[in-house]
């Protein structure tokens, strides 16, 4: 998290919609109010404004310390579901070093085998091993970073677009459906696939979106159901005579053909695949839409204040359609990442895993900004192949990276608590606002 | 949700001259009603259709004959449209709607009964009914969590969180002390535990109450999934084996024909699912509190000016749903299963849709949670029978229907209106 210094002037717009302004500075305000009113100071030199912000409520500082608050209460988790470490509890009195030396010794392994799996191995030797980790790191925040877009997309839009589970559903069926029934030469192939699998997101997107611009229908619900109907249809689809692959009983489609695959960045041994590429690249795209594309503004214009939007004669049927129809493009481009890449090959029930609900938690982390998600994406591929290494290695189960990761945004979210809980001061120009849908 | 209640709606349609919202219900019903005349009585076989009163083929038995059954309802459910198409008074639309819906549904059935392979033509109708309302229970509770949290202004899209701790906990607590009260208190406690995080990050800390209840969702399967893994996987015998309540059958109602042992030879989660639909209801509309509850829901200010403590009264509302779908939860680990992770599997989000569907009210939610354990149910019986309806596409209906609901094609739902908007005095 690099570029959340706040920087005046920042093209990155602050992402909040009206009612969440007028919380923010409801907020700011009860937190200035304490504060004694400086009068006009001299502008402090560039090493103590660093300094400031460091110990201020920045989101790099609130984001740390989220990641710390969760990894203290995951480390009481682990200590509290281990019969033998709770059993030196029993005569802690008597001994505190036995429970305190246990503790330790059961949480560090299991965050040092989290960290080993995740970024760096130090006994690894050799390529393969040592670029092991960050390989899988990348595979794992590939798709997350296409369905975190989506959601942050949908968020500056005004949109909630709890949906990309379901777009990301329909979009794996297609492109894998594309990946193994057409018959094209290599590159086409993947094209046409990734293609396949856009256009799945979009129809998935379109829905919510049309309804939401013609009757008023929330998106929330509307992409909530929609997530169980396209889950529904995976698993109808699956067990079709043509789609299942031939001679199997359990539910699995035939797999995708080699030329319809993303291709492997470095080598075969390591799982890492062109589809990190990609994701960099639609996060440049989704940043320049934002914020340089006429598209872009009425769309800002639109979450901002609908009402406003409409008065200076943008057409938010037409915002509100597209905005969707973008986001499901994005999440049906990361779910077909799970057939296509290297995660699996084949349709099952559960190919998509949770990317699409992951991507709502990415989305927060990264502030809804198209450089923040890919950041806040990272730190989640992170977590899931540290956490593969931690369950493994540590026999921890891989939940504990989804409550690691449930605490991380709820902290994130409620910037206010972080604040209180470590007494940070407001930050000069940070706003540390990340919710942004109104209810219902 | 709803065209009134959102203001920030891009173009409201105003249903003008002849087309009117009940018009085109009447149009659709019509259609329906055409196409089980034609298809259902087409593709349906000359084989009686057996609806028995019992739990398998024997017994008193409601008979007709495939074809005459499937077209004779279709024409029903074709006339109910017509007659809503060409003007039968309002006060009579939901009636007549609901007669058309029901013939509807009994013309597929005559034709899927019939069309049967030999010897399994007939239903047994108090396996349906048991079925509906055993499927239907979590949701009930559920629903119900929803209507407490809903209509004093908070979202709770954590139902699904609530249930699954609920379900976890029960069965934890009630392993480890091995009985079943001890268990559901501590299923209580553990859906009002999700239920605390939520209202204090709501109305405490304002977060987002859509963001915090899906989050919420997430940290629930994981807490328990860990937990699960850790300590139910590793010793079963301790921490998953839970105490089971007994069925308990109330005397003379269990003999009403059909639904006697259908409905009271429950156990304790259906009389108490029941009860609480009839205690909310009443309490929502009779009592001081379910004047201020709604009040809080609906304008939060106006009641505060009055002297009503919004946020006590939030917070309180909160957990007590929390407890509700949390006893919800326990309904599968105190009566039917073991813990397993995730065990809960969306059906809170259909019990949130199910108190979409019944519009924020107490019985609307218990309808609604009936018709969605009818259609779960209903697919079980047709996988059962062999039918050429795929499963999958029946369990996709709750969820459509809700689309329709809340798209307004069926009616207008319309959300309290300050609910998710977070309260803040001054």
């Amino acid at each position: 998290m690099t570029n959340s210094h706040p920087v005046s002037g920042s093209p990155d717009k602050e992402p909040a919609t009206e009612p969440a302004l007028a919380e923010a500075a409801g907020a700011d305000r009860a937190a200035t109010m304490t504060a004694p009113k400086q009068p006009e100071e001299p502008r402090p030199s560039l090493g103590r404004l660093f300094l400031d912000n460091l110990w201020a409520a920045n989101t790099v500082t609130v984001t740390v310390l989220a990641l710390l608050l969760a990894m203290l209460i995951g480390a009481v988790l682990i200590i509290v579901s281990d019969p033998e470490v709770l059993a030196t509890y029993g005569y802690l009195t008597a001994r505190p070093a036995d429970a305190l030396n246990s503790s330790w010794a059961v949480v560090s392994e299991a965050y040092a085998n989290l960290f080993k799996g995740a970024i760096f191995d130090p006994e690894a030797s050799g390529f393969t091993a040592a670029m092991g980790p960050i390989s899988e790191t990348l595979t794992y925040t590939a798709p997350l970073v296409f369905t975190g877009l989506s959601v942050a997309l949908a968020f500056r839009g005004g949109l909630f677009n709890i949906g990309a589970q379901g777009q990301a559903t329909i979009g794996v069926i297609l492109a894998a459906v594309a990946g193994f029934a057409l018959p094209l030469p290599p590159v086409v192939h993947l094209v046409v696939a990734l293609l396949a699998g856009a256009i799945g997101g979009a129809v998935w997107g379109f829905i919510p979106g049309i309804l939401k611009a013609r009757t008023g229908a929330h998106e929330v619900i509307n992409t909530i159901m929609l997530n169980y109907i396209a889950v529904y249809f995976l698993s109808w689809i699956i067990v079709q005579s043509g789609v299942q692959s031939p001679g199997r009983a359990d539910a699995i489609s035939k797999p995708v053909d080699p030329s319809a695959q993303l291709p492997r960045l470095l080598g075969d041994n390591l799982r890492v695949h062109a589809g990190i590429l990609l994701a960099v690249l639609a996060t440049w795209f989704v940043a320049w839409l934002l914020n340089r594309s006429t598209l872009g503004f009425e769309l800002r214009a639109v979450g901002a204040n609908p009402d406003a939007a409409r008065t200076a004669g943008i057409s938010i049927t037409k915002t509100y359609v597209l905005v969707m129809v973008i986001a499901g493009v994005l999440a049906g481009l990361g779910g077909s990442q799970m057939a296509l890449g290297t995660t699996a090959n084949a349709l099952t029930p559960l190919v998509v895993a949770q990317i699409g609900f992951d991507g709502i938690l990415v989305a927060l982390l990264g502030r809804v900004k198209p450089w923040g998600v890919l950041l806040a994406a990272l730190l989640f591929g992170a977590l899931q192949a540290g956490g593969n290494r931690m369950q493994s290695y540590s026999g921890i189960s891989l939940e504990l990276v989804t409550v690691l990761q449930a605490l991380i945004v709820i902290f994130i979210a409620a910037p206010a608590l972080v604040k209180a809980i470590f007494q940070l001061r407001a930050a000069r120009a940070a706003r540390l606002q990340t919710s942004l849908a109104k209810g219902w | 949700m709803s065209t009134t209640a959102v203001p920030d709606v891009a173009a409201a349609p105003v249903d003008q001259g002849f087309w009117t919202r009940h018009r085109k219900t009447g149009a659709v019903l019509l259609a329906l009603g055409l196409l089980a005349t034609v298809l259902f009585g087409a593709l349906a076989t000359g084989q009686q259709a057996r609806f028995t009163l019992s739990e398998t083929e024997g017994g008193a038995a409601l008979e007709i004959n495939g074809t005459v059954g499937a077209i004779l309802f279709g024409v029903v459910a074709l006339l109910a449209g017509g007659a809503i198409l060409f003007g039968v008074p309002k006060r009579w639309f939901t009636l007549t709607l609901g007669l058309g819906l029901v013939a509807f549904v009994l013309s597929f059935l005559c034709w899927q009964v019939s069309a049967a392979p030999e010897g399994r033509n007939f239903m047994p109708l108090v396996n349906v009914v048991r079925g509906t309302f055993v499927l239907a229970l979590p949701l009930i509770f559920g629903a119900l969590a929803g209507v407490l949290c809903e209509r004093s202004g908070v979202v709770n899209v954590a139902i699904e969180g609530q249930l699954l701790m609920g379900a976890f906990s029960g069965a934890l607590f009630g392993s480890i002390t091995g009985s079943v009260w001890v268990g559901l208190v501590a299923a209580a406690v553990g859906g009002a535990f999700i239920s605390l995080l939520l209202a204090v990050f709501a109305i405490r800390y304002l977060v987002d109450q859509v963001v915090i209840g899906i989050v919420l969702n997430l940290l629930a399967v994981g807490v328990s999934g860990f937990l699960y893994e850790r300590l139910m996987q590793t010793n079963a015998e301790r921490y998953n084996s839970p105490p089971r309540f007994a069925n308990w059958e109330i005397p003379l109602l269990k003999d009403i024909p059909l639904i006697g042992p259908a409905l009271f030879r429950g156990n304790i989660f259906l009389y108490l699912g029941l009860l609480l639909v009839l205690v909310i209801h009443i309490a929502l509309f009779r009592t001081r509190w379910g004047l201020r509850t709604r009040s809080v829901g609906e304008h939060p200010t106006a009641a505060d000016t009055v002297g009503v403590k919004v946020l006590g009264l939030r917070y309180r509302n909160v957990i007590m749903a929390g407890m509700v779908a949390g006893i919800g939860g326990a309904s599968y680990t105190l009566a039917l299963y073991t813990f397993t992770k995730n065990m809960i599997g969306g059906k809170g989000f259909i019990a949130l849709a199910a108190l979409i569907f019944g519009r924020w009210s107490p019985t609307g939610a218990l309808l609604a949670a009936l018709f969605f354990g009818f259609a779960d149910q209903l697919a079980t019986y047709l996988g059962a029978i062999g039918s050429t309806i795929p499963s999958q596409f029946l369990a996709m209906l709750p969820y459509l229907a809700t689309i329709l609901a809340v798209a307004g094609l069926v009616g207008r739902v319309r959300a309290p209106a300050a609910d998710g908007k977070p309260y803040i005095k001054g």
